[in-house]
């Protein structure tokens, strides 16, 4: 095996991730830093222009308020949240979001960001908390942004962060973090005595529908690993709600969006016998008191749906034609303003496609599709895990001081319960619907709660030196396993001595699908299966270290995909741990069909993984609703 | 293929360190082949289709042909992005061509101010101020409970 140069770096914060909640945080962290002294380093997978799910562009920003202009209060978008996710939300955190992540939107449109305006020159509404944009080059200019503030000399791209470290003396603080370089032959030992880990969510963790060449084409992106969530609950970082994925209903095999369609050109969605189910609530009435919530839970429209589909009445149909129709209607006593009309509706149906999923607008051009005169299918996606969206899965975190109750706050906004790690976005549990806008604003949080931290705690932290080497092996040994275990079979990729990372990907999806409620069992699981899945995780796990890379990027997929396989093992035992069917739509427990338990499930599940005995364990933490909503 | 290569078309990046396509590939699929000089995708079935390839790349020798597990052959979606704008070409299996453009920035490249041109706010770590709030929020006071 080729030699690696160990690199040691120093610095007060470590931003890990360059997403949204990354850019957020360094951004934020860079003001503070510079006042108190500090210094400050973000370190990307990727390349910050075009990193994190917003890498493709986004044809809408989801949260915005308008809270300043009156439309809505902080209390309005707790009350939609906690409704959306059937009851188990921290109203600290999304009310904390809610009064910072107009901020972030009046900052991207001054940096550069196209939003657009309705006929008083406020923001154009796509839905109530949705504004429109010409998102192509968000992210660009988010990270264009980021960079001047922090300055490209605390920038690292391509190094990818695989663990966390602690303290030499102390195991529940925060001293750094470990990895490779994509690039080139180096690992980097980096000290940090506070870092923010804002690595995304996680994709691949179940079989995706396609699984042929369109294996990368999953709803959120391939690049998001896990690596969050596995690399937190390895330093003993407290996990909440990790049952809570989430599964998007959107155009069929693309992913493409639908909600421009459903909120913005008022589409509607019908059965194979041009019937709009979603018109049948009682389907819904197991899930009371949350059946009546307007608008009706992500989670129980998905359950509408896929009720639908299992007693075979797909294909489901979203109306894209009708819709267009419907809004030209008015103009079609004017053939010249019908014509406008129709081009700019077309225009913009494309748009919404072409800014963020350019993958369906290749479908409807290879399958003649012409949304204004032809309806599209809608399916439901794989599971994914996602703090930010209509899911709520993540670290438990402090809350902020002045809305937390005192057992929700130990000090610092969005730190974990290890000192000195904090987190955002994707990252923390129990607050969704955040998005891309509201991820943005947590960074900013938990950027600025960190040097806060930094500040009251000034002391040194420590890494064991010592064990550089054996971590170092640990990182490159399936690059050594390659190198040792090739050569006894003609082809290097079938032999007894080493599993590739992208079978040791497919095994784990095929677990995860058959047993844990992926979607050949329509989302459905039960005990038993969950068990199954623990002795199938348990030898992956094993067989983990049998792991084998050609080269950097075969490397870095084995780091992901340990990553993945954590995260994996996290679900399951949050899964298995909720005796209850609380969000159908994303999954089932065959063994509490249709059951609601507000009495004894009315809770945040909270799971940890104690580094010193190697164990999980996982509580239960009551709800609380100060707002009263 | 998702992302492809044309042959003809691509340079290496001739004389850079790096390809444009390496650089800004957000799962790193992109890579050189330095002996041919030419740039491939080593794990097309891992491909978002993000697109930021075709976009980047100086002499467009960059494409992307739909999944083949799931799109008819016959359609391409072609992007030229510039300063301001994107155009987009999307050509249809029956031949049909559409042309969309639209913009994607409304300042310079390189200019944006990070703090937007607002106030720094009080500047208080124990507060819950944010750099820029409460005025860039659209408050003068900061919501709480």
């Amino acid at each position: 095996m080729e030699a690696f140069e160990t690199v040691e770096l120093s610095t007060d914060l470590l931003i890990v991730g360059g997403g949204m909640a990354a850019c957020g945080a360094a951004w934020e962290a860079s003001y503070w830093a510079k006042k108190n002294n500090l210094s400050v380093l973000m370190v990307d997978k990727a390349a910050v222009d075009r990193s994190g799910a917003v890498a493709m562009g986004l044809s809408a920003i989801n949260t915005y308020i308008g809270a300043g202009r009156g439309e809505n209060t902080p209390e309005d978008f707790v009350s939609y949240v906690q409704n959306d996710q059937m009851g188990t939300t921290r109203e600290d955190l999304v009310y904390d979001i809610a009064r910072h992540v107009d901020s972030s939107v009046h900052l991207f449109e001054k940096w550069g960001l196209p939003i657009w305006k309705d006929a008083e020159g406020n923001y154009q509404r796509a839905g109530r908390w949705q504004v429109m944009i010409n998102g192509e080059s968000y992210k660009v200019i988010v990270a264009e942004a980021t960079k001047s503030a922090l300055g490209v000399d605390n920038i690292l791209e391509r190094i990818f962060i695989v663990k966390l470290l602690t303290d030499a003396n102390d195991p529940s603080r925060i001293a750094g973090a470990a990895g490779f370089s994509v690039r080139e032959n180096k690992v980097y030992f980096i000290k940090a005595k506070a870092v923010c880990c804002l690595c995304g969510g996680a994709v691949h963790i179940f079989r995706p529908r396609s699984v042929g060449e369109g294996l990368g084409r999953t709803w959120y992106p391939p690049w998001n690993a896990g690596s969050n969530y596995a690399m937190m609950a390895q330093v003993g970082a407290e996990l909440a709600q990790m049952e809570s994925r989430f599964i998007p209903t959107r155009f069929k095999d693309g992913y493409g969006p639908v909600g421009a369609w459903f909120l913005f050109f008022k589409a509607s969605a019908t059965n194979a016998f041009d019937e709009e189910y979603i018109h049948n609530l009682d389907v819904l009435k197991p899930w009371a008191p949350y059946d009546a919530a307007k608008p009706v839970p992500t989670p129980l429209r998905n359950h509408q749906m896929m009720l639908e589909v299992m007693a075979g009445n797909g294909p489901i149909f979203i109306r894209t034609d009708r819709a267009i129709a419907a809004l030209a209607e008015k103009y079609k006593d004017d053939p010249k303003a019908y014509k406008k009309k129709m081009k700019e509706l077309e225009s913009e149906a494309w748009e919404d496609f072409l800014d963020m999923t350019i993958s369906q607008a290749l479908v409807w051009a290879g399958q003649n599709i012409f949304p204004e005169s032809k309806k599209s299918e809608m399916m439901a996606a794989e599971p994914y895990f996602i703090g930010s969206h209509a899911s709520h899965a993540g670290a438990w975190v402090s809350g902020p001081a002045d809305l937390a109750p005192p057992e929700w706050n130990w000090g610092y906004n969005r730190m974990t319960t290890v000192n000195g790690l904090f987190t955002a976005g994707d990252g923390v549990g129990c607050s969704a619907h955040k998005f891309s806008s509201g991820s943005h604003a947590e960074g900013r949080i938990a950027g600025k709660a960190a040097i806060k931290f930094l500040v009251e705690n000034p002391g040194d932290v420590n890494l064991d030196a010592g064990k550089f080497e054996e971590i170092k092996a640990e990182i490159l040994l399936p690059l050594k396993t390659y190198e040792e275990g090739k050569g006894y079979t003609v082809t290097d990729d079938i032999t007894p001595n080493y599993i590739r990372p992208k079978m040791f990907l497919f095994r784990l999806n095929k677990i995860m699908d058959e047993y844990a409620g992926g979607t050949s069992m329509w989302y459905t699981t039960n005990k038993p299966m969950l068990d199954r899945a623990l002795e199938e995780l348990r030898m992956l796990y094993e067989d983990s270290k049998f792991l084998a890379a050609s080269d950097l990027h075969e490397l870095m997929r084995a780091w992901e995909n340990f990553h993945r396989l954590w995260t994996s093992e996290v679900h399951v035992r949050h899964l298995m741990f909720r005796e209850e069917t609380r969000y159908p739509g994303y999954y089932y427990r065959s063994d509490f069909k249709e059951v609601l338990d507000e009495e004894n499930w009315k809770v945040f599940t909270i799971s940890k993984w104690d580094p010193a005995t190697r164990e999980w364990s996982i509580r239960k933490e009551p709800v609380q609703n100060w707002l009263g909503l | 293929m998702p992302s492809y290569v044309i042959d003809e078309k691509c340079d290496g990046c001739k004389g850079q360190d790096r390809t444009a396509c390496m650089y800004i590939c957000p799962n790193d699929l992109m890579v050189l082949d330095v002996e041919a000089m030419k740039a491939y995708n080593q794990e097309p079935e891992f491909c978002w289709e993000c697109y930021n390839c075709v976009k980047i790349c100086p002499t467009q020798a960059v494409d992307v042909r739909g999944y083949a597990d799931f799109v008819p052959m016959g359609a391409s979606v072609v992007p030229l992005r510039g300063s301001e704008d994107i155009m987009w070409t999307v050509k249809f299996r029956d031949g049909t061509i559409k042309r969309f453009k639209f913009p994607i920035r409304t300042t310079d490249e390189g200019t944006a101010v990070p703090d937007g041109g607002y106030p720094e706010g009080p500047g208080d770590l124990n507060d819950q101020n944010l750099w820029t709030e409460p005025q860039s929020g659209g408050f003068d006071v900061l919501p709480t409970k």
